[in-house]
């Protein structure tokens, strides 16, 4: 089976520096070439901290940032830049910040139709029973239509943003740390109409957060990228529970849960190396408790380690 | 509506409103009125003196009329200055939304061209212009749109900037919009505001540098007169004849200042920060207005809030931060408040030492106490000798809540030395075990650190670093890990913990997050609404909650090694602390709740140690 | 420091060649044949060629602006055929009587201005705070021109405290103390607008300052009200009122255009506009060139300035 979305050494350097017309003086390579596949149906989980590059791979994936190299395929169709609607009609993208991605100045009713008359060219009338359509599914009612974003709650908005994601009919939606702007109790109740939604519409997700557990509770398969590479790639319930790379366990250990007693897990340094000036080898080697002088030196390929976890590590965990 | 209802509360902008519409409707009605031709000189009448017989405003040095030349003249300065700034502002705008929104190459090649425009003072550039095209009004009218284009351009193409930035116009590029689309309706209608407030506050300017280049006979050419050219050629007559003078001087005066106060009232009702009065000075000290009784001294523990209120008033909206809030926490114990935005959490804690930003913060009731003495009924200077000294604070976002301008050292230094009289040298010594105290490697050479040259994990560190700086008795620290990621949250937490048990210390902890209380605090209250729901020691809350929202919230929080799994949803929203139903704040979202729990007072009832505040607890409180 | 001036002076030339690329383009507007223009009432036959020969007027457009510019880099910056002696020497003999005028002011607003703000915003809805907005108000409304004839009409004709106008201490021999009496009267007209606009913008600074939460940070350790205000306070609004200060000083300098020919007073304002009204086009195009090149380098001193107060400005 073709997979719904298939990443092939993708990667994206920044330029910094440089004069007006000059080239710039250096890159910050902020997504190392990276491949993945994305099986149709699946939630795929990125998580990373700060500075790892899951927003500048989540941006190139929806077409907002061209790769410095590297191809994207959606359904064993190649991706073609140049027409921004061919992407939209494949893959959407929800925002993190659900009141900063609706225009201000546009009611709910202009929002929503504008992927409808760009993307497909619909007509009044069908535009209006879609939208009543799509407002049924997320459960927001038809009167919301004619307001304005600001009279609306983070949550709420943040629905809002889910129907104009669904109302292009993508394949696929990438979902930029869809609740971390939002409170607890209203966290899970997006969650879960995100699951929902996935199921009625037969949708693959990409989901993208620093939050561990909300992570492992949606996702299928999970990445974990650290200073713009992958790391490990294995199951939800596995790569948290057993992992191989060093820096996965950091973060493991690192989540504060309910009964385990606090204590500073074990790491040598805090600091990421400096991006205009990355040291050779594996990024992680400073902070790492099991580095030996190869880690210093080159830089680890991801390899399988039992079933379908993949780590980057000369000296992976058992 | 809503606008000119704003626009009018301001009493001088409607001050400006009125003499513009005088003038304005005098300028208009310049062919109905019985105005002697202003261009007719007759000599034998110069210099006629104001109030003389067919001449209300006297005459000038030929005996024209100096009415009719006043009003005519200010029509043709009205008209000049707001065409210029027609022209500008559209020609400026355009330059910038381009300039802001395509970004790169295009922005750096037009921006570099406005800076060099503005690298001339603007006269240079004006007279360079005029002098090209020759005096005349016209010429003056382009020299002034020119010189004034940058200044449109540079202003909205910052908004701009800031706009391009945002998700929405990610999102309208996903929905298949084009970039003239995206320029037209999702950009232009965001910065009208702003190019109508920098219009209405630069049109009487454009209006002054016309008269200005009228007055130095480079712009309107005899016999036609501007108000600046009336001024310029009166000014050989100005000791002789002053009134030639000063009637159209005052009126340029006028039109200025009537044309800014309505500009201003135009910004103010624009600008949505002014409007809710945020750009008001936070005072040294949260005013204190207590309403009936101070409670009486209970003597519980080091620090303790007996039913605390605090509220934000503004306009004539009452937001109940704080609601009857009461909390204790003794030497060496943590103590967390946990609760989501808006519950009242952080309020609570920056009331304490009187930081609640004021106005629009009031407590308006209640009594914090320290050692038993009453914070609320205490004087500023006293407040202020036990900030950082015996009560200090951690802050959430370590980038913010340092001065960006002072080196981490200086800024730990004088923390040392607001409180206690040591040599510079014996503060920096200080300052650097501080520093190593929380774990900052090369403490001696990080000191010279400005904040944004550290990391935010070390940020952080330095931010505890200054609540330890005096060995206070009490730390508040306000969700201090929130900004930062989870592989530094940790170590903080660790840290905090080390030095609460080294130090004996209490500390007020601050947070949304359950798996943070749990590791960290000794007894946990509940936050809802800005209440109290619920209080107790950590492991009877997270084995045994009893409200309600504190099993549901638990249950929402998915916990690392669950797998994947639906979640718990509480349906609904949290309440506005501006419009609390009567009864429980979160009754409209219980599926427990009864009528009894739609109305009335209900109490927070147990122990000192173990209360609820429900009818219907989860299950009953030991 | 050291490589941050550096990196500044060298980043001014492009600006600099900018500046003499517009003004040459401004004149090149000029309809006509441009030497007869540039030359307008003083166009004799021989004039006209000896300018088309200096200048190289038959060449196409390029090639005489690096004519011109070549000339300027070495001081020949054309003569005045108004005055009949090298437009340089007139400027540099003109510009200090400028600098004298613009500089006085600018120190008077920069000081009143600041100072005007901060008590505004420190007494924020108090009287001062009133009492300075409505001052301020008035005084960026009035036309500096205007204000300056009604000095004259109060101070020289009614009280005769103070001399009308002109300055003699360079050219009269008068001493420091009667060109202080001179000078009184023309710095406050020509700094009162920009005294105005820098209180308003300073004391709104300070307001968006004093909302951070490094200021609850500063209070939260005890430090007292005075050094929050006046320390933690003020330095930072000063990282936004110092680039006003620089763009001010370009309005002070426009302003003392009027100024000057109020009080007569013999700066390079006057000259432009008296060359302007005579047509005396080289002069006006060396004036415009030079002092608009001194304003550029006012511009690196102030960013300067910016980068000793402001860590964040990477040198």
């Amino acid at each position: 089976m073709t997979p719904a979305l298939k990443v092939e050494n993708l990667a994206k350097t920044f330029g910094v520096g440089g004069g007006l017309f000059g080239r710039p003086a250096a890159g910050v390579r902020a997504v190392r070439p990276m491949s993945f596949e994305v099986a149709t149906g699946e939630t795929l989980g990125i998580v990373g901290e700060s500075g790892c590059g899951k927003s500048t791979l989540a941006r190139m994936l929806v077409g907002l940032l061209d790769p410095t190299e590297g191809s994207i395929e959606i359904e064993g169709r190649a991706l073609d830049n140049a027409d921004p609607a061919a992407f939209g009609r494949l893959i959407q993208y929800m925002f993190q910040d659900p009141v900063s991605s609706l225009n201000p100045r546009k009611t709910i009713k202009q929002i929503m139709e504008a992927p409808l008359k760009r993307l497909y060219g619909m007509g009044r009338t069908e535009r209006d029973t879609r939208i009543d359509e799509i407002f049924d599914s997320v459960n927001l009612r038809s009167e919301f239509l004619d307001r304005y974003p600001h009279e609306f709650s983070g949550g709420q908005a943040q629905r809002i943003g889910v129907a104009r994601a669904l109302a292009a009919a993508p394949r696929i939606i990438i979902l930029d740390e869809p609740v971390s702007a939002l409170d607890v109790s209203v966290q899970a109740q997006v969650l879960n109409l995100l699951r929902d939604l996935k199921t009625e519409f037969n949708l693959t997700y990409l989901f993208i957060s620093h939050d561990l557990a909300v992570v492992e509770a949606v996702s299928d398969r999970i990445v974990v990228l650290y200073f713009g590479a992958v790391v490990e790639i294995g199951k939800a319930e596995e790569i948290f529970a057993r992992p191989r790379h060093p820096y996965t366990k950091l973060l493991a250990d690192s989540a504060p849960v309910v009964g385990r007693p606090l204590k500073a897990p074990e790491q040598k340094d805090s600091e990421l190396p400096d991006p205009l000036n990355p040291p050779p080898g594996c990024a992680f080697a400073t902070r790492c408790p099991r580095a030996t002088e190869i880690c210093r030196e080159k830089e680890p390929m991801l390899e399988p380690h039992g079933g379908d976890q993949f780590a980057a590590c000369f000296h992976p965990l058992e | 509506m809503m606008f000119l209802r704003l626009l009018f509360r301001n009493r001088l902008a409607a001050m400006g409103a009125i003499v513009l519409a005088i003038i304005l409707i005098l300028v208009l009605a310049i062919p109905i009125l019985p105005l002697q031709d202003p261009d007719v000189i007759k000599t034998s009448d110069r210099f006629l003196k104001p109030f003389s017989d067919g001449h209300l405003l006297g005459t000038d040095h030929l005996g024209r009329d100096l009415l009719a030349r006043l009003l005519h003249g200010t029509r043709l300065s009205l008209a000049v200055g707001i065409f210029a700034a027609l022209i500008a502002a559209t020609i400026g705008s355009a330059v910038g939304i381009v300039a802001g929104y395509f970004g790169g190459r295009i922005d750096n090649v037009i921006m570099r061209g406005i800076d060099m425009l503005m690298a001339f003072p603007y006269i240079l550039l004006a007279l360079a212009i005029v002098a090209a095209l020759g005096p005349g009004l016209m010429n003056a009218l382009i020299a002034v749109a020119a010189v004034n284009i940058p200044f449109f351009a540079r202003n909205i193409r910052g908004i701009t900037v800031g706009l391009a930035g945002r998700e929405f116009i990610d999102a309208a590029r996903l929905s298949g919009m084009g970039h003239g689309r995206i320029i037209l309706t999702e950009l232009l209608p965001n910065v009208l505001s702003t190019i109508v407030i920098a219009m209405s506050t630069t049109v009487g300017w454009m209006i002054l540098e016309t008269a200005g280049l009228s007055f130095l006979g480079l712009g309107s050419q005899p016999p036609q007169a501007d108000l600046g050219s009336m001024l310029g050629e009166a000014r050989s007559a100005l000791i002789t004849n002053p009134h030639t003078s000063i009637i159209p001087g005052i009126m340029i005066f006028l039109i200025v200042m009537s044309i800014n106060l309505l500009g201003d009232g135009v910004r103010d009702a624009l600008d949505p920060r002014l409007r809710s009065g945020a750009l008001s000075r936070p005072r040294a000290k949260t005013i204190v207005d207590r309403k009936g009784e101070v409670p009486a001294d209970d003597g519980k523990g080091l620090l303790n809030l007996q039913s605390l209120d605090t509220q934000f008033h503004v306009s004539n909206r009452v937001y109940r931060a704080v609601n009857d809030v009461s909390l204790f926490v003794n030497r060496g114990e943590c103590l967390g408040i946990i609760g989501e935005s808006g519950s009242g959490k952080s309020v609570t804690a920056l009331s304490v030492m009187g930081l609640v930003a004021s106005p629009p913060g009031v407590v308006t009731g209640g009594a914090v106490r320290y050692e038993g003495e009453d914070l609320l009924a205490a004087p500023y200077e006293s407040l202020r000798e036990k900030r950082g000294n015996k009560v200090a604070y951690i802050f959430q976002d370590p980038l913010s809540t340092l001065h960006p301008l002072y080196r981490v050292g200086d800024q730990l230094m004088e923390a040392i030395q607001v409180h206690h009289k040591v040599t510079d040298a014996e503060a920096k010594q200080r300052a650097i075990e501080l520093l190593m105290s929380v774990r900052i490697p090369n403490a001696e050479s990080r000191i010279r650190n400005y904040p944004h040259e550290m990391s935010g994990g070390m940020r952080q560190r330095v931010g505890i670093a200054m609540a330890l700086a005096n060995d206070p008795d009490v730390i508040i620290a306000d969700e201090p890990t929130t900004a930062l990621d989870v592989t530094v949250q940790a170590q903080i937490l660790a840290l905090l913990d080390d030095l609460r048990r080294e130090r004996g210390l209490a500390i007020v902890f601050i947070t949304h997050d359950f798996g943070v209380v749990a590791q960290l605090c000794d007894r946990v209250a509940v936050m809802y609404g800005g209440r109290i729901v619920e209080e107790g020691t950590t492991t009877d809350i997270l084995d045994h909650p009893a409200h309600p929202y504190t099993k549901r919230l638990m249950d929402c929080v998915p916990e690392l090694g669950g797998g994947k799994r639906a979640l718990a949803a509480i349906p609904g929203l949290p309440p506005m602390v501006s419009d609390l139903p009567p009864g429980c704040a979160f009754a409209p979202r219980c599926d427990k709740a009864t009528e009894a729990c739609r109305k009335g007072e209900i109490a927070l009832s147990g122990s000192e140690t173990r209360a609820v505040r429900c009818i219907h607890p989860e299950e009953e409180i030991a | 420091m050291g490589p941050y001036i550096l990196k500044r002076l060298i980043s001014a030339i492009p600006v600099l060649l900018g500046i003499t690329v517009i003004v040459f383009l401004i004149m090149a507007m000029i309809p006509g044949d441009p030497a007869t223009a540039i030359l307008g009432s003083y166009a004799t036959p021989e004039n006209v060629e000896k300018l088309n020969r200096d200048l190289g007027l038959d060449k196409p457009l390029i090639s005489r602006y690096f004519i011109w510019l070549g000339n300027m880099l070495t001081g020949d910056f054309g003569r005045s055929f108004s005055l009949n002696r090298p437009v340089l020497d007139e400027i540099l003999e003109r510009f200090n009587a400028t600098l004298i005028l613009a500089g006085t002011a600018f120190v008077i607003c920069s000081f009143f201005g600041i100072l005007a703000g901060v008590i505004s915003a420190a007494r924020q809805y108090g009287f001062a705070d009133k009492a300075i907005t409505f001052v301020v108000l008035i005084g960026i409304s009035v036309p500096s021109f205007f204000l300056g004839m009604m000095m004259i009409l109060l101070f020289s004709v009614n009280l005769r405290w103070l001399p009308v106008s002109g300055m003699y201490a360079i050219y009269g021999g008068g001493d420091l103390a009667d060109l202080a009496r001179h000078l009184v009267m023309p710095a406050v007209a020509l700094a009162v607008v920009a005294t105005g606009v820098i209180a308003r913008l300073s004391r709104s600074a300070m307001l968006e300052v004093l909302r951070q939460d490094f200021i609850r940070t500063a209070r939260a350790k005890g430090v007292r009200e005075g050094r929050v205000l006046y320390g933690h306070a003020l330095r930072a609004a000063m990282v936004s009122i110092i680039p006003v200060l620089g763009i001010q000083a370009g309005f002070v300098l426009s302003g003392s255009v009027f100024i000057e020919i109020v009080f007569q007073w013999p700066g390079v304002g006057r000259m432009l506009v008296d060359a302007i009204l005579t047509r005396d086009l080289l002069l006006v195009q060396g004036g415009v060139v030079f002092v608009a090149a001194c304003y550029v380098l006012f511009n690196i001193c102030v960013d300067v300035a910016q980068s000793l107060l402001d860590p964040r400005i990477k040198t």
